[in-house]
């Protein structure tokens, strides 16, 4: 399998820029399993993505046009080429305050055009690149570099923000729950019109290191005891779900089309 | 590709057009197939012309959520293999700067029309200026170059627009076409000749699309979807493309490129205008809607005797420093009216070996040619 993969890299990058344990590079792995396991041809595709450690996901790693844009624009920049080419598969792949917060116009205008672009936001819940700031994903009462007392501003749900928009195929996974997110990526893939999935992808440098999280493992073990996909959440108090982060896919979901 | 001789869409006569109308029929007219913009006074009119005229051919419109999206839109498209452009006015330019830098590092292609009106912030929106030649420049933040012209009739809106075109294409860089709102809402003949010539980008599979070794020379540049596997990216990058951020021989050798492609070629874009310089005394540089006044202007003062000259700017980015130099040594003074508070005149003592004068009206009107008659004779 991971010889197979190798064709969907570029062999003059030897390695990716993330962090050890960093969840983008086990988003990398398994966006490019999902399109593997589809068997889709990566000169169809088009990966767009804004500034960021998540927007280095496709950046310079995949074997396909790449198009790394300016902070929070991808979107815009996807809606242009995807609009003038609609043979393209357009993928964008970014992060929480890329897409949701610099980007958050972009983000909701397009879900309300239902262009057909397949949007993956990377959610560290902070500001990686920049050094741990807070982003409009950072939960309540989060440490970060910018909210040294507790962040007191309440997080987006952004599934809810995307669908509130117009957006028709939302979906929530953690990277610590690789084929649930494989499966909504797939359908993703095949899906006709806009689709969205926030991806839990730990980040132990920025965010953990401020909130008793501070090694890969342990972030990655919070992430296990957290996200609670939504049918095991139906029969959880509102006490019980409490901090806990709801995952599974909403909206129409369509089959069988691109 | 390259350049190629093209039926124009329209038929072949005289039309009677505004400034605004004739920038979308030129834009159609050298291939345009793509258009990004947000409504704005003093420029909507040609946003509303393309939405009509794109849809009539099959071209791909879109109003978008606001400029920053637009600009990145069309630079989406021109990666997708279109024509594209924008259109726009000095808020909305203001809001584009920064992918308009993403532009000129990544080597896109793309038209900016701006009609500017009487600024800074909201202004006078419906009234005339041209304080947005410095920003149209330098309005970015590093150090990068942009093509601009300086329309003075509604048929140079037809024409420069195709020539923007044909430039943007040409050497893969942003280009203005720096219009105003006089020029925008003029309304008058354009006449509409049988043929275009239009210049498309070139290819070249395999080949690096971001270096070139003669810095004279434009890089191919190959379009999404064809297998090229493209790397684009606004960070600093080798010539496939591959992000290199802290190697200072890479980024030097990119930044001089960018900037050397357009100063060693701008023997082919610089464009002035010139009348009564020969025995002038004083000559006034003018450019866009001010060129007009001008012209009366210095026609009056011919008549009355004067020895006044005219030289106008077609394009203004990258600046004619060496007409101007030459022009200044026979010449005793250099005069430059302008709707702005002396934009042009600071760059033209950068090349001019007399006094430049400068005289600037910002009261969102247009200079009439009477003042600028009275303005010459004082420093006659
Ligand atoms: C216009 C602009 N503002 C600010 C920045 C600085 N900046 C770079 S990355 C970044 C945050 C990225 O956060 P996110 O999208 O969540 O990605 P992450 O690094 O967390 O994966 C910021 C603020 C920038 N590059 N451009
Ligand atoms: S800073 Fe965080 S998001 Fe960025 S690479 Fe490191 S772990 Fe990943
Ligand atoms: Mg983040």
């Amino acid at each position: 399998m991971v010889r197979a993969m190798e064709q969907y890299l570029r062999s003059e990058i030897p390695s990716t820029p993330f962090c050890p344990g960093c969840g983008h590079g086990i988003l990398l792995g398994l966006v490019l399993r999902s399109i593997h396991a589809l068997g889709i041809d990566m000169r169809e595709m088009l990966f767009v993505s804004g500034i960021g450690c998540a927007s280095w996901i496709p950046s310079p790693h995949f074997n396909a046009d790449t198009l790394h844009t300016t902070h929070g624009r991808a979107i815009a920049f996807a809606t242009g080429a995807k609009l003038y080419n609609p043979k393209l598969r357009v993928m964008v792949i970014s992060g929480d305050g890329d897409l949701s917060s610099i980007g958050g116009n972009h983000l909701i205008h397009a879900a309300r055009r239902d262009i057909d672009l397949k949007v993956i936001c990377a959610n560290n819940m902070i500001y990686g690149m920049t050094g741990g700031q807070v982003a409009a994903t950072t939960p309540l009462g989060s440490t970060t570099s910018t909210t040294p007392l507790g962040n007191p501003d309440r997080p987006f749900d952004l599934c809810k923000l995307v669908q509130a928009a117009g957006g028709r195929f939302v979906a929530r996974h953690s990277v610590t729950q690789p084929l649930a997110l494989m499966e909504s990526i797939k359908k993703s893939l095949s899906f006709e019109g806009f689709s969205f999935i926030e991806v839990l992808s730990p980040c132990a440098t920025q965010y953990g290191s401020k909130n008793l999280l501070e090694s890969a493992p342990k972030i990655m073990e919070w992430l296990m005891e957290n996200c609670i996909p939504r049918e095991e959440a139906e029969g959880l108090s509102p006490e019980e779900l409490e901090e806990k982060i709801i995952t599974g896919e909403w909206g129409y979901v369509e089959t069988g089309t691109g | 590709m390259g350049w190629r001789r093209i039926k124009a869409p329209l038929p072949p006569g005289r039309y009677y057009f505004s400034g605004n109308e004739a920038v979308a029929e030129g834009a159609i007219a050298a291939g345009c197939r793509f258009y990004g913009g947000y409504p704005i006074t003093p420029s909507s009119e040609t946003m509303e012309r393309m939405a009509h005229r794109l849809g009539q051919i099959g071209g791909v419109f879109v109003q978008m959520e606001d400029e920053l999206s637009s600009i990145a839109a069309v630079i989406g498209a021109s990666w997708a293999g279109a024509k594209a452009m924008t259109a726009t006015s000095g808020p909305g330019l203001s809001l584009m700067m920064e992918n308009i830098g993403y532009a000129a590092f990544t080597e896109t292609p793309c038209i900016i029309v701006d009609i500017q009106r009487a600024g800074p912030a909201t202004g006078q929106a419906t009234r005339v200026g041209s304080g947005d030649i410095m920003q149209a420049k330098w309005g970015s933040h590093g150090d990068y170059q942009i093509i601009a012209l300086s329309p003075w009739s509604v048929q140079e809106m037809y024409d420069g627009t195709i020539r923007a075109f044909n430039f943007a294409e040409r050497y893969r860089v942003p280009t203005f076409v720096l219009g105003d709102e006089a020029v925008g809402h003029l309304r008058e003949t354009l006449e509409i000749k049988p043929w275009v010539r239009v210049f498309d980008r070139k290819k070249s599979r395999g080949r690096p699309p971001f270096d070139s070794k003669n810095p004279r020379q434009i890089p191919p540049m190959p379009t999404f979807g064809e297998g090229e596997n493209l790397l684009v990216t606004g960070s600093t990058h080798d010539g496939h493309g591959i992000r290199r951020t802290d190697d200072p021989k890479v980024h030097s050798r990119l930044v001089r490129r960018l900037n050397d492609k357009i100063l060693l070629n701008q023997q082919d874009i610089v464009d002035t205008e010139e009348f009564f310089i020969e025995d002038a005394v004083v000559t006034v540089l003018c450019y866009g809607f001010t060129a007009r006044s001008t012209l009366t202007a210095v026609k009056e003062l011919r008549e009355r005797g004067h020895k006044v000259g005219f030289m106008r700017l077609k394009t203004l980015w990258p600046f004619p420093h060496e007409r101007v130099g030459q022009l200044s040594q026979g010449v005793e003074k250099i005069f430059v009216p302008e709707m702005n508070r002396g934009q042009v005149a600071g760059e033209a003592m950068k090349s001019s070996r007399c006094e430049v004068v400068s005289f600037c009206q910002t009261n969102g009107e247009i200079i009439r040619p009477e003042v600028i008659r009275q303005e010459v004779m004082r420093v006659l």
